[in-house]
């Protein structure tokens, strides 16, 4: 064991590559067992489930084939399974997270419930979200993006959207289809209509 | 929560569009990200135990019936945040290419052997000081598209979680005194020389095992956690 030193700064981020889903995706044409899924339902889980699916897009419009995706989220309660999170304890099994990589025409998806509320620095409500890393070849460092919810009256008053200009919230609303438990968000990381990503 | 995760520390990262890096070209946002205050949504993160990893994940070489070809290493290091505290129960994942510089995957196509006994995929949980371990083959340097004879600088890709959202980490660890160094856009997209330097494990003599392999060290290095109540950053 080396004796703890300060260092001088964090260990700089790199791109993924192209090459990352045998190690990180491993479903499909891959052995090798996989950490996560797409899905972060259990069995016990409680709350509305849902599933989130959309497309990545580059700055020509092009689908993104080689993107990996990462969600963390509270459970419908508004509670994180990390101890830090000193209320009340969340659904015995569920962990909140969940990866996917996108397919050759740029598609994800995610099988989880529908978020609860989460306070904010203030103790205000947020409304309903989902964290988003967005992971890929020519992608430097992972991008940072939230996913909210089309039937949320609280938008209106949540501190994080109220910081991204009126005409760009579209872009972190996932819309629900008619009569499904689905919402739809596609993901642009350059161009118009370019997803608002976050500096954290 | 009266934490917050210094922002300053993003320095260290690779500008988002690099020309250099083709590929960043059209993939990186024209638009500012824009800043915010962490909330309980940023702070916490997935923290992993046991239970995701199987015995034997760490170790690269004893994962298929024969020996994998190549020259075996053991790399091993501490998951510290910035402020020298290492980080325990951290999931690292790690995937490379073999001694060819050949990734099992599907769009690899290089005409470079595959070896039916290395896959190049591991992972490890950081103990309670922080310390990982992983047993595997050196990565060969492979050609790659980007610009006239580019070669990548051996390397292998760690993913790393840390304790919340934002210390979230994927990078790459190279070798001591790679000559493919000045030529690499990837590597050259981190602007400041000592954060570059820190991509670059270490030769390490003392943990070296006569007769069997030779040893790297690489120390990650996550955001650190400031004591101070988290009124604005």
């Amino acid at each position: 064991m080396q004796e703890p030193v300060k260092p001088d700064g964090i260990t700089p981020s790199q791109t993924v590559g192209p090459f990352f889903k045998y190690g990180l995706t491993p479903t499909g044409e891959y052995a090798w067992n996989d950490a996560f899924t797409s899905s972060t339902l259990t069995p016990d889980v409680t709350g509305d489930r849902i599933r989130i699916e959309g497309r990545v897009f580059d700055g020509d419009g092009v689908a993104v084939p080689d993107c990996m995706l990462e969600i963390w989220q509270a459970d419908a309660q508004g509670r994180f399974a990390d101890p830090q999170d000193k209320r009340a304890l969340p659904n015995a099994s569920f962990r909140g997270f969940a990866r996917c990589g996108t397919d050759k025409d740029g598609n994800y998806s995610f099988e989880t419930i529908k978020p609860g509320a989460v306070p904010d620095p203030d103790g205000k409500p947020q409304a309903p979200h989902i964290l988003l890393a967005v992971f890929g070849r020519g992608m430097l460092r992972h991008l940072y993006t939230r996913i909210y919810f089309s039937d949320e009256a609280g938008n209106a008053g949540d501190p994080v959207l109220a910081l991204v200009p009126s005409d760009r919230r579209a872009t972190l609303t996932a819309v629900r289809e008619a009569g499904k438990p689905v919402y739809r968000l596609d993901l642009r990381l350059q161009g118009d209509n370019e997803t608002v990503f976050f500096d954290v | 929560m009266t934490f917050i995760y210094p922002v300053d520390s993003n320095k260290a990262h690779p500008l988002p569009l690099s020309p250099e890096y083709k590929s960043s070209i059209k993939r990186a946002p024209n638009k500012p990200l824009i800043p915010m205050r962490h909330t309980l949504s940023e702070l916490t993160g997935p923290v992993y135990g046991h239970e995701t990893v199987r015995k034997g994940d760490n170790d690269l070489t004893t994962q298929h019936r024969g020996e994998p070809i190549g020259e075996r290493i053991i790399v091993h290091g501490h998951v510290r945040d910035e402020d020298g505290r290492g980080v325990p129960n951290s999931l690292v994942e790690i995937w490379q290419a073999n001694s060819c510089g050949r990734y099992v995957h599907v769009r690899d196509q290089h005409p470079a052997p595959l070896d039916p006994n290395f896959t190049g995929a591991g992972r490890t949980v950081s103990d309670a000081s922080g310390y990982y371990r992983f047993v595997t083959i050196k990565p060969g340097a492979y050609p790659w598209g980007n610009h006239h004879n580019a070669w990548r600088p051996a390397h292998i890709h760690l993913s790393v979680f840390g304790h919340s959202f934002v210390t979230r980490l994927v990078t790459q660890m190279y070798f001591p005194n790679d000559p493919l160094f000045p030529f690499d856009p990837i590597f050259n997209s981190v602007p400041d020389e000592k954060a570059r330097a820190r991509m670059v494990s270490s030769f390490d003599l003392e943990n070296t095992q006569p007769e069997w392999a030779l040893c790297y060290r690489f120390d990650i290095v996550l955001r650190g956690k400031n004591a101070t109540p988290m009124e604005n950053h």
